[in-house]
């Protein structure tokens, strides 16, 4: 199977995820779509040195994972097929940016290094905050939450454009790729001059669809805004979390969590 | 009663290509009629369909349904009276469940919860599919994806049912089924179809679409009896009507 398809699958799997009953699922999708925007402010607030003081950061998506009972391996998969973009972003950091930033001992750390780590530690944190949201909530109610939040309708429309175009591209890719290998001498994947037609065709192909997806949405009187089937209900666990979260955010961008937590941990051992 | 009536002047269209869909196009449909649009590929059936909802704007021309001409201004009271069932269902179904699905129609009418609740439960019901109503829509079988995207329709409580080849995709039984489950509706129905046999079961009349016009309008029973008329337009008599080729051989050697 493609990796596209594996993706596709999973993209799945986080909607059914998302529909068994947990202590994250059943708070309030508002004060999750909130908080993880919190907290991707927090991640992306930090300086391009300062790894070692967003390692704290780490416990929340490690909280929602465990509380929220979804399988690491399910993140670990997404991670990982994302991550040659975050890469594709951090590549040049080492080469361009070699001035000394720290010493460890004897070796000296370049800024290009750090940055780069830094990049990628970022991407992490800021992809497993999203799943993990999608995965205890599910695709859709996220964006009835944004709407509810005050994002533009237009915005919550491209959202939900979005999902469906992975779905369509998944399967059309899946659907062209089989019918190449089926039609290809030695039943090998496709050449790169082909993969740029069906490429080009997937694209014609997607498009199309979700043209025509928008225009059965807008038959059944679709004007931007979604309204939900469960009314949306806040409660004081809601306000709990949210400013739980929050605190926690905020010890951990201006309170040297980092600092504090080692120290409690070198007193401890 | 001026209600349900769904009428074109001199429709035409335009695809921003430059593609002429539509040459002008008139009829009038009362209510309570059920009318099949038949035309080979690319006749315009399905272009003339997007103008009863108002997914595509008359160029040139008008279409008006009930009391409404259809225009920018119209389109939510026009989207409520007319329901339209999409050639490819996995068109139309985009929500995680068939219940949000069928739920996403009556929401957007700003329907009070209980009365959702309600009409999701009747229109699956309506269609044979209340026990596929938290299942995944892509997960579904043609048959079942086709009866759920009827349903999402039916949620709206719509007065006419327009419908592109409700029959395309289906194996003869799902087929046969749909064919029994759509004579059962009230509805003033607009079916396109090259499926003539379904068109026969169903429709008293039949408008066939020729190059993007009308080349005839009228009884079904006298229009898909018309040989020379079909085959002009493209089109083949029902397979009901053709003969039995083993009756005819054996007639023959009589
Ligand atoms: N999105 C589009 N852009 C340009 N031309 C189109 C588009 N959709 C359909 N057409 C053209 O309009 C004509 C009528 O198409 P259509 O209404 O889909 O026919 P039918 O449903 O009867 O098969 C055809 O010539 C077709 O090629
Ligand atoms: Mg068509």
């Amino acid at each position: 199977m493609s990796r596209i398809d594996v993706l596709a699958r999973d993209m799945e799997s986080l909607d059914l995820l998302a529909s068994r009953d947990t202590p994250v699922r059943r708070l309030d999708p508002r004060a999750k779509a909130a908080v993880t925007a919190m907290f991707l402010g927090t991640v992306v607030s930090f300086g391009k040195y300062e790894i070692a003081e967003m390692t704290p950061l780490f416990l929340y998506p490690a909280a929602i994972l465990a509380l929220g009972q979804v399988p690491a391996r399910v993140l670990f998969r997404y991670l990982l097929f994302a991550s040659p973009f975050a890469l594709l972003a951090g590549m040049f950091n080492p080469v361009l940016d070699r001035e000394t930033a720290i010493s460890l001992g004897a070796l000296d750390v370049p800024g290009g290094w750090i940055s780069f780590a830094s990049i990628m530690l970022r991407f992490m944190l800021t992809v497993s905050a999203v799943l993990l949201l999608l995965a205890c909530t599910g695709y859709v109610q996220v964006c009835a939450a944004l709407g509810r939040l005050g994002a533009p309708r237009i915005v919550i429309t491209q959202f939900l454009l979005l999902h469906r175009y992975m779905f369509i591209l998944s399967d059309e890719a899946a659907r062209m790729t089989r019918a190449h290998m089926l039609r290809s001498r030695d039943g090998r994947g496709p050449g790169i001059r082909v993969w740029a037609s069906l490429a080009g065709h997937l694209l014609l192909h997607a498009h199309d669809r979700g043209s025509r997806t928008h225009s059965a949405m807008l038959a059944r009187g679709f004007d931007g805004s979604l309204p939900s089937l469960r009314a949306f209900r806040w409660s004081w666990a809601d306000t709990c979390f949210l400013a739980g979260c929050g605190g926690f955010f905020v010890l951990a961008r201006f309170g040297n969590l980092a600092e504090r937590l080692g120290d409690l941990m070198g007193f401890a051992v | 009663m001026s209600h349900h009536i769904v009428e074109a002047a001199d429709l035409e269209y335009s695809y921003p290509d430059g593609t002429p869909a539509l040459k002008g196009v008139s009829f009038r449909i009362e209510h309570g009629e059920s009318v099949g649009i038949v035309g080979a590929n690319g006749a315009g059936k399905s272009t003339l369909l997007m103008h009863l909802n108002g997914c595509l704007l008359a160029g040139k021309g008008t279409v008006r349904v009930g009391d409404f001409p259809v225009t920018g201004q119209t389109l939510p009271q026009v989207r409520r009276s007319v329901g339209t069932v999409f050639q490819d269902p996995d068109d139309q179904l985009f929500m995680p469940t068939v219940e949000e699905d069928v739920a996403f129609g009556p929401l957007n009418m700003h329907l009070p919860p209980a009365e959702v609740e309600s009409r999701v439960s009747a229109s699956l019901e309506s269609v044979n599919a209340l026990h596929l109503r938290k299942r995944p829509p892509y997960k579904l079988s043609g048959g079942e994806k086709r009866a759920a995207a009827i349903a999402t329709a039916l949620s709206m409580s719509p007065d006419i049912l327009v419908m592109d080849e409700p029959t395309s995709g289906l194996d003869p039984r799902a087929r046969r089924k749909l064919i029994g489950l759509l004579a059962g509706f009230m509805h003033t129905k607009i079916i396109a179809s090259h499926d003539l046999d379904m068109i026969y079961a169903l429709c008293g009349r039949t408008i066939v679409l020729h190059e993007g016009r009308v080349a005839a309008d009228g009884p079904t029973a006298s229009i898909l009896a018309n040989h020379d008329l079909l085959a002009g337009c493209g089109l083949e008599l029902p397979l009901s009507l053709q003969g039995c080729p083993v009756c005819a051989n054996i007639k023959k050697a009589e």
